[in-house]
């Protein structure tokens, strides 16, 4: 009923060994549901034995058509619910794109303490992201408790956001032009007193799960990517810099008020195998983790307590007739958005450039001669949101 | 303990019935345990409680509540499945668990059966389970279950290797095939009168036989690092991908079954089995029973904490340790008992 | 860091006039716009040139001009080497919505295109593997198009809830 027209999917034909044995290869379906997929992801994989010969990604099973969606909003501000949806574990940073792709193509200007607001907000999003890729990265290889404990401290972060916006998943909080609503009195003890309690939290993990001896057996040398590949297939975010290119938005085509702070780029260097393995890719989104904190601390110091965070919200958000592509650094990597305005009060087209779309795309070319469980680790390594992929 | 039961009992094969089915009353009651102990200790090491709700304290009757949800489910055969072997496999694998009771000496009145080839008829019934396995991944008609039971056909016939020969450099201290003569033999301190004459205080090489004993035996029962045949996160479930109900629950039995016979005979072989540590003090046929157990709960905790705590190896990392690692040191390391056995 | 400017000097100089047209803007980007016989070479061009090094493609979105009938592909480039940007158009008419793919220069474009012809409709000439990507492969019409209209029934299930 569901034929595929693409490449054959069939069955290989059977070849014949030389002592009469007949050998096959097996196609079996990895997905949409299983448990390491992240999702309804849905790969295809032709099998010898336990090695992939072919790995071919389906994708589209959680398509909502969101362009459409946002197409048919009468008014720009109602497309920040949807973009929330579009990657769903770090909604902060899509709003944040979103939000400055609106006030390029508007020049909006923004006060301090919204942009600092923004900024703190954007990098707990990416702790919790990360935390959640470490740990089911971690659940993937076979560890389960460094999921839970990572889990416990994404909690925090949510706490966090709940206070400030009333949810804890998908927030719409940052607003074009500005916020939902300031922030509450207690915020910044409540981000410092995390900061604090966080720093520890992250040897723990790298002591449970980071240099575990299985654990590196099992991810180094794993689903290797090299830098040429990567930057042919648009690779970005922590995948990118896994192999070893120092490229980072943030640094490098810098957005908001991120010049402002002192960080550093963390690249994957190959320490336990090969440069551009599951390993560096996992060990970069540990490393990054502390360097959000470096910014979190930064901006909470240089953080104006006067500001109007409604400021600069427009009235009736009617933005000229004329088109915006801007970019914006997620846990993911490069989330770009194309806004097509006709001078109307909604979009004529969005398009979300998603970056676990095109990180996906690099499975097929990586996989090919890995293990089962190897393409889990390679699926886990990646770190996809399928809410992304299909949008 | 047969006199006894025979004098109370009126037909021969009532007694033999009743003999048997001692062994099933402490597994149950311990599948009962231990199904709650591992949530707790994955709880408490996950930082959090576990079960805490029902039954009242700490939710001691988790396990019978998830019995009774069990018992009520449906009883699914997929389509195309091979119907009878479908069913039949759960029930083989826990004959095979439970078959091995047989030879292991609870207490110094109670073994199954006094055969003087207890060791050797324990390893070869050990090895039915992974055939019931097998079954149950081929019959489920399922790819990630077939590809389970192949996983487990291989694990187990790689790692009977290592548990075999560390086994047999007990036999090698002890000279018998009989578990109860083993267990006997273990009575008492030793010379230098603290430790009691458990087999792994015999010699240094005894300590690292035990070592090599544990972690084949890990592997044995399918647990973490080595539980490849139902890697829940790459083959979905493995071979038990299309059981529900009460056939997965006899799966689910017999893996804690096992766990609890390979602790026995680790314990049995190595820590003097029903033996008490201090001597004749909380010595006898009851209190040997408590022992018995009590060291293989430990043994089976251990097991547990490792699980909570380590990744899985891949396939071939498996298969690498075993043969490349595991089954020299063992060899070499029986050689060594040998050696130390004709020295002193 | 060259301009819009520098680089369509280039290309025309390069390619000639007729094929290009340069639109500057007042809010937000400016674009070229290409002809769609011509993209390939010039995509190419792009890449490999000394000083212009567009190694990354940001982005290809798909866009329906419903007004004018015409169907467009936008191509956002980068160059991480000098840090410019870069902004592609091709315009068609709906009922022949054909270019040749760039799937060959940049990688990312393979799903990119994909998921175009999907939305759209477009149909990118030489790639390897041009079949629909989000939705169903038996789906009917192409859900972004402004005229779109969702088929009654899908597989038995009605679709229109």
């Amino acid at each position: 009923m569901f034929k595929e027209k693409g490449p054959d999917v069939t069955f290989s034909q059977p070849v014949e060994e030389a002592d009469g044995l007949k050998t096959q290869e097996m196609i079996i379906n990895m997905g949409p549901q299983h448990p390491s997929t992240h999702g309804v992801l849905r790969v295809e994989l032709t099998l010898d034995g336990e090695i992939v010969t072919r790995a071919v990604p389906h994708i589209g099973y959680l398509h909502r058509c969101f362009e459409k969606h946002c197409e048919a909003m009468n008014e720009y501000p109602k497309v920040i619910p949807y973009v929330d949806r579009m990657d769903y574990v770090a909604a902060m940073n899509n709003e944040h794109g979103f939000a400055i792709a609106m006030e390029q193509l508007m020049e909006i200007e923004l006060n301090d303490r919204v942009e600092h607001i923004r900024v703190i907000m954007a990098e707990l999003q990416r702790i919790a992201s990360h935390l959640l890729a470490v740990g089911t990265f971690g659940l993937d290889i076979g560890a389960f408790t460094p999921f839970l404990y990572c889990f416990s401290e994404r909690e925090k972060i949510l706490d966090i956001f709940e206070k400030a916006s009333g949810a804890r998943l998908l927030y719409n909080y940052i607003w074009i032009g500005g916020l939902m609503n300031d922030v509450p009195d207690d915020f910044k003890t409540d981000v410092s007193s995390f900061v604090k309690t966080f720093r520890p939290k992250i040897k723990e993990l790298n002591d449970l799960l980071s240099n575990n001896k299985i654990f590196l057996v099992r991810t180094a040398n794993v689903g290797v990517l090299p830098e040429k590949v990567a930057i042919n297939y648009g690779i970005s975010g922590p995948s990118l810099r896994g192999s070893g290119v120092k490229w980072d938005l943030r640094r490098d085509d810098p957005y908001s008020i991120y010049d402002r702070f002192e960080f550093d780029v963390v690249v994957g260097k190959g320490e336990v195998g090969t440069l551009g393995d599951c390993w560096d890719r996992y060990i970069v989104r540990v490393r990054e983790m502390e360097e959000s904190l470096k910014i979190i601390e930064q901006a909470l110091e240089s953080m104006p307590d006067e500001g109007d965070v409604h400021e600069s919200i427009p009235k009736k958000i009617r933005p000229p007739a004329g088109e915006i592509y801007s970019r914006t650094e997620t846990p993911r990597g490069e989330l770009g958005y194309y806004v097509i305005s006709d001078k109307s009060t909604s979009p004529y087209r969005v398009k979300a450039r998603a970056p676990s779309f095109v990180n996906l795309s690099v499975l097929p070319a990586i996989s090919v001669g890995a293990m089962i469980a190897d393409m889990v680790a390679i699926i886990g390594s990646i770190d996809i949101v399928l809410g992304e992929v299909d949008r | 303990m047969q006199q006894f039961l025979e004098s109370y009992l009126p037909a021969a094969p009532l007694v033999v019935l009743v003999y048997a089915m001692i062994p099933l009353m402490i597994i149950l009651l311990y599948a009962l345990f231990a199904i709650w102990f591992e949530r707790k200790v994955a709880g408490h090491i996950q930082d959090r409680l576990g079960p805490m709700r029902v039954g009242g304290w700490h939710g001691w009757s988790q396990s019978i509540a998830d019995l009774l949800k069990i018992l009520q489910k449906e009883d699914i055969v997929p389509a195309k499945a091979d119907r009878f072997l479908f069913k039949l496999a759960p029930f083989i694998a826990f004959a095979a668990s439970y078959g091995a009771y047989a030879v292991i000496p609870l207490s110094s009145e109670y073994i199954g059966s006094m055969i003087d080839v207890g060791v050797f008829y324990f390893i070869a019934i050990t090895s039915l389970l992974s055939i019931s396995i097998i079954m149950a991944g081929w019959a489920s008609n399922n790819k990630w279950s077939l590809l389970g039971a192949m996983r487990t056909a291989a694990q187990t016939v790689s790692y009977e290797v290592p548990t075999v020969v560390t086994i047999l450099s007990v036999i090698v201290v002890t000279g018998t095939l009989n578990l109860m003569e083993v267990t006997e033999m273990q009575s008492g301190n030793t010379t230098l009168g603290f430790l009691p004459n458990w087999i792994i205080f015999h010699s240094p090489f005894m300590l690292l036989a035990f070592v090599l004993f544990f972690i084949a035996a890990l592997a044995e029962a399918h647990r973490v690092p080595f539980d490849l045949p139902e890697s829940e996160s790459e083959l979905v479930g493995g071979y038990q991908t299309e059981y529900s109900g009460m056939r997965w629950a006899v799966f689910m039995l017999t893996e804690y079954v096992d766990l609890l016979l390979l602790s026995l005979i680790g314990v049995v072989l190595f820590f003097g089995g029903w033996n008490s540590p201090f001597g004749s003090f909380m010595d006898g046929p009851v209190w040997g029973v408590f022992w018995s157990v009590s060291k293989a709960m430990v043994l089976v905790f251990v097991m547990m904490w490792l699980r909570w705590t380590l990744p899985r190896l891949r396939v071939d990392q498996l298969m690498n340790l075993c043969w490349k690692y595991l089954i020299p040191i063992c060899f070499v390391n029986l050689i060594l008992i040998a050696l130390w056995e004709m020295l002193f | 860091m060259k301009t819009l400017n520098d680089i369509f000097d280039q290309i025309t100089e390069a390619f000639g006039e007729e094929d290009f047209e340069l639109s500057e803007q007042d809010a937000g980007d400016s674009w070229i716009t290409v002809m769609p016989h011509r993209i390939h070479e010039v995509a190419k061009y792009l890449r490999d040139e000394q000083g212009l090094r567009f190694d990354s493609l940001m982005c290809l979105s798909g866009v329906h001009y419903s007004k004018e009938e015409m169907l467009g592909v936008t191509y956002h480039l980068y160059s991480t080497e000098f840090r410019h940007r870069l902004t592609l158009k091709v315009i068609m008419p709906q009922d022949d919505a054909r270019l040749p793919s760039v799937e060959q220069i940049w990688k990312t474009a393979d799903w990119h295109e994909r998921e175009a012809y999907d939305m759209l409709g477009i149909v990118f000439e030489g790639h390897p593997d041009m079949r629909r990507i989000l939705c169903p492969d038996d789906w009917e019409g192409h859900p972004l198009r402004k005229d779109y209209k969702e088929q009654e029934q899908y597989q038995n299930m009605k679709v229109p809830y």
